[in-house]
């Protein structure tokens, strides 16, 4: 290894003023009262890797520190009550209307408060960005295949704040009581009903009484605001302290091993970038807020069980499951002979998504039983050199995606000028046979990526220089690859599928053999990296 | 652990090999092919300088740089308090509105970017450039560490009898179970002690009834129902509610049509339920409960704006398209002496979105 964890130090060394002289002071005090020395010396230069999309990561806590930071100022001025009140604040077209008093408080956040508006508008646009930062960050680890051991749980964790973060999205989205937010609460309120024997009651007993009561939008507050965020900090907490254990990841490049985290020290270089990062998010945050409004409740009016509300949509991360309620056909109500109803029209998608959700969540371990890979991995595999997994990220990807397109069925329908009976139909077909689709082209693609690299690591690239040979033809002149630029191509591993084997009792078990089937499906496709021979061979 | 590192990278078993672990729980082995020939890592390529590293003067415009990014951050900070005070919101004027929250977003958006562009760049451009290493060691405990873990759990168990004394173990797990019940009972007064289902199986309508426009409240006669209208309607009385007023209306919303006689196709079982070619129809979807308020006209065909189910009015609202589970319920009218529409009766099956006990 050509560097040390000790930079040679700077030349700049400075005699000890009257600030350095309180700087020791102080640190002597607090570390002969908390020992905080000792951390420092395992955390302050603590190696991180760089690379974008570590990045990714980074933006959802900085949001997610952005979102509690706007949110308490939210608190200061928000009353969820539901008490019905007359609209009295300065907005003419409302002035005069009966509305809960949680929507008129966020009115008055929004039209008396300076600055109000601002901050709304940062928690809620933060909001957004936390949700995508958190879901981009999930693919991320996904497709290097850094949730493989020993990082499985915070995969699970990770997991965990994707689903906090839908739930504190959606709460968050309820509580300014307009139009919108009650719809969607009533949208929840129907898909409860449909629960097999307890559904009526669920509902009754969250709202407190026949929808929508006056109790859901203050429990919904209590949950939004303190229950919610508290465990959300809680996994936060657990996450970084695994990270730390684990030590993060990073992808193949000279020099950087298995056995090695090769980057910038916490203490000065990766503190000063992340600290400034997170003013830039935050930055960039209240840039979008000052010029984009973003929930402009005030047109929606107060809720009501009644108005129509065409063409409205969800906050984004929230569509997949609206979408997933459009796809079903009509009249899947079965009353079963007791006289009891199954309301399949609602439980299928329901069920569907809570599949999906858990598969995403227990991957990790249906990888690692699958490929019976029990070793330590810290190098982030590029996508292509795991083809099977690749594809299958891309075929959730499509199911996803078909769902969330799903809940914009009508908006396409009409900016496009089909048929809303087209258009659905359209994403029936996407959301079941897309994946499949999905899954063969993106395991080819791999596979093709695969070919290419072994080819530039065995004849060098194209370097774009032509040259006439004696005979008078044309060819280009291939460049060789340096050792450097080689490794990145060769440097992976090649798996073979796992072999059935009969157990002590000498059997052969059933899960053994669906273990070897599912690991033959993983591997059987496979392209070995370049080895020293194979070029020796090729330059003569 | 050995044998994982070494079939990762720089192994140096001979020949094509297949490296296993030293599994024994493990049915089969993991098999990651290792070539003997295969390529070494090559180590860290050269370091390039950067510029700042090079070219003192480079240097000292980066510092000026990030020292002025640094300014420009303090004078945002002070432009957004000024903005606090300089742009106040009139309320006789909206556009106030929009020019508060724009300046004072800009002031503090510099305030934030000129501290964090600032800080990257003096990461990136000043600070120490090279990469550093780090070993990683196996994240199990060690040998040792585990060792005396089990030990103390050995040590733990002997002292309390936990395996030894089982009747105490086991009641012991028994009341820890049990002492959470109680709290779940807690919860039973989340709602009031009434049965949810016999509330979702009734509406406000009733015989008699006047239906009336939504949100007004003003009765409607069947004269005033033209063919091709179509009325938001509201029981009587629902508007001046004081108590549970949305959650009546939650359940008694009604759409009231008017279609052509002969383009009606009615049950004959029902066929007294409209009024010379007047139906009304709960508009709370079959679905999950969205109101179903888009009419088409001409195709007599109600449309859920929620999840774009279709239901055709001139046959019994039979659901057409979309995830709606059934046709939207009728509610039975006909008209007073006065000429006003009213219920014959309640809806005769529960409104809105199905749940467990509906067909009871
Ligand atoms: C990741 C966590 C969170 C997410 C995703 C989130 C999301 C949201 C969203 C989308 C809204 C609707 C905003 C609107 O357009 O009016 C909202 C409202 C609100 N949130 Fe949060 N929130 C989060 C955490 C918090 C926390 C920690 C607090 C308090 C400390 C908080 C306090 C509030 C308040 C008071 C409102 C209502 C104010 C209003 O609507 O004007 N939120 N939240
Ligand atoms: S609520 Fe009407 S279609 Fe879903």
């Amino acid at each position: 290894m050509s560097t040390t964890a000790t930079p040679p130090a700077s030349s700049a060394e400075t005699a000890p003023g009257r600030g350095m002289r309180f700087t020791g002071w102080a640190s002597n005090y607090v570390d002969e009262r908390t020992s905080a020395s000792t951390a420092v010396k395992a955390l302050g230069r603590k190696i991180f890797p760089d690379h974008w999309s570590f990045m990714l990561g980074e933006v959802a806590l900085y949001s997610f520190i952005v979102i509690l930071l706007s949110g308490t100022f939210l608190t200061f001025f928000f009353d969820p009550s539901m008490t019905e009140v007359e609209y009295s604040g300065s907005y003419v077209p409302l002035q005069g209307i009966p509305m809960s008093v949680a929507y008129h408080s966020a009115l008055d956040i929004s039209f008396e408060i300076r600055g109000g508006l601002l901050m709304r508008q940062v928690h809620h646009w933060a909001a957004l960005l936390f949700v995508a930062a958190i879901g981009l960050h999930m693919l991320r680890v996904f497709f290097t295949g850094a949730f493989r051991k020993p990082r499985e749980f915070n995969w699970v964790i990770g997991f965990l704040l994707f689903v906090m973060a839908m739930a504190l999205g959606f709460t968050g989205y309820s509580l300014p009581d307009d139009l919108l937010s009650g719809n969607g609460l009533r949208i929840i309120d129907g898909m409860i009903k449909a629960v097999p024997v307890a559904g009526a009651w669920i509902s009754y007993l969250l709202f407190g009484d026949e929808f929508p009561g006056t109790d859901i939008i203050p429990r919904l507050y209590v949950l939004h605001i303190m229950l919610l965020p508290a465990i959300t900090i809680a996994l936060i907490g657990i996450h970084m302290v695994l990270l730390i254990v684990n030590k993060h990841t990073q992808f193949a490049a000279p020099g950087r091993t298995n056995d090695n985290v090769v980057g910038a020290p916490v203490l000065p270089a990766f503190a000063a970038k992340a600290g400034g990062f997170f003013f830039i998010v935050f930055g960039v945050i209240v840039l979008i807020a000052s010029f984009f409004t973003i929930n402009p409740i005030w047109n929606y009016g107060p809720y009501d069980p009644s108005p129509v509300s065409a063409g409205t949509q969800p906050d984004w991360y929230i569509g997949f499951a609206d979408g997933a309620l459009r796809l079903i056909p009509p009249n899947l109500d079965f009353v079963d002979p007791l006289g009891y109803t199954w309301a399949f029209g609602v439980l299928i998608p329901l069920v569907g998504l809570l599949v999906f959700l858990a598969a995403v969540a227990l991957y990790p371990f249906f990888e690692a039983w699958v490929t019976g890979d029990r070793r330590e991995h810290h190098i982030a595999e590029r996508p292509r050199n795991a083809p099977v997994r690749t594809a299958i990220g891309a075929a959730g990807i499509t199911f996803y995606a078909a769902l969330w397109a799903a809940a914009s069925s009508d908006i396409i329908a009409t900016h496009f000028r089909l048929s809303i009976e087209g258009v659905i139909h359209a994403l029936q077909f996407a959301t079941v046979v897309g994946p499949f689709i999905a899954f063969f082209i993106t395991k080819r693609v791999c596979l093709a990526l695969q070919r290419k690299d072994r080819e530039i690591a065995l004849h060098g690239f194209e370097s774009g220089r032509v040259v006439r040979l004696p005979g008078g033809e044309y060819i280009e002149v291939h460049e060789q690859l340096d050792d450097f630029e080689r490794w990145r191509l060769v440097s992976f591993d090649e798996y073979q599928p796992l072999m059935i084997r009969p157990n002590d009792q000498g059997k052969i078990t059933v899960s053994q053999r669906v273990r070897a089937g599912l690991s033959r499906w993983f591997f059987e496709d496979r392209i070995a990296p370049v080895t020293m021979n194979e070029l020796e061979s090729q330059k003569h | 652990m050995a044998e994982a590192h070494d079939s990762a990278h720089g192994g140096e078993t001979p020949g094509t090999a297949v490296a296993q672990q030293q599994d024994h729980s493990a049915p089969a082995p993991a098999v990651a092919v290792v070539r003997s020939d295969r390529f070494p890592n090559p180590g860290f390529p050269p370091e390039r300088l950067r510029v700042t590293d090079l070219d003192p003067k480079k240097e000292k415009q980066a510092e000026r740089t990030i020292s002025a990014l640094f300014f420009l951050s303090i004078i945002g900070s002070v432009f957004a308090v000024a903005a606090y005070i300089l742009f106040p919101i009139d309320n006789l004027d909206p556009s106030t509105i929009r020019l508060n929250n724009m300046f004072l977003g800009i002031g503090i958006t510099l305030g934030l970017l000129g501290v964090g562009i600032g800080a990257v760049h003096w990461s990136k451009a000043l600070m120490h450039g090279h990469e550093l290493v780090e070993e990683r060691h196996p994240t199990r405990g060690s040998d040792e560490s585990r060792e005396r873990a089990v030990e103390i759990f050995r040590e733990a168990n002997a002292e309390s009898g936990f395996t030894r004394r089982s009747l105490v173990r086991n009641t012991l797990i028994g009341a820890v179970i049990a002492t959470p019940i109680p709290a779940i009972a807690l919860f039973r007064d989340l709602a009031p002690a009434k049965d949810p289902v016999a509330l979702l199986k009734h509406t406000m309508w009733d015989t008699g009834v006047r239906l009336a426009r939504d949100p007004s409240g003003t009765p409607i006669k069947a004269s005033e129902v033209t063919i091709g209208s179509a009325f938001h309607v509201i029981p009587e009385g629902l508007a001046e509610l004081e108590y549970h007023r949305l959650e009546e209306k939650a359940k008694a919303a009604v759409l009231l049509m008017r279609l052509p006689v002969d383009e009606l196709n009615e049950d004959p079982a029902k066929a007294d339920w409209s009024y010379d070619g007047i139906v009304a129809y709960s508009k709370i979807c079959t679905h999950v409960g969205c109101p179903v308020a888009l009419y088409e006209q001409q195709t007599h065909h109600l449309l859920c704006p929620c999840h774009q189910s279709q239901f055709d009015v001139a046959d019994h609202c039979k659901v057409i398209f979309g995830p709606a589970a059934r046709p939207l319920p009728q509610l039975p009218i006909t008209v007073d002496d006065e000429g006003y529409l009213v219920a014959q009766s309640d809806f005769t099956e529960p409104v809105g979105p199905s749940f467990w006990e509906r067909a009871l």
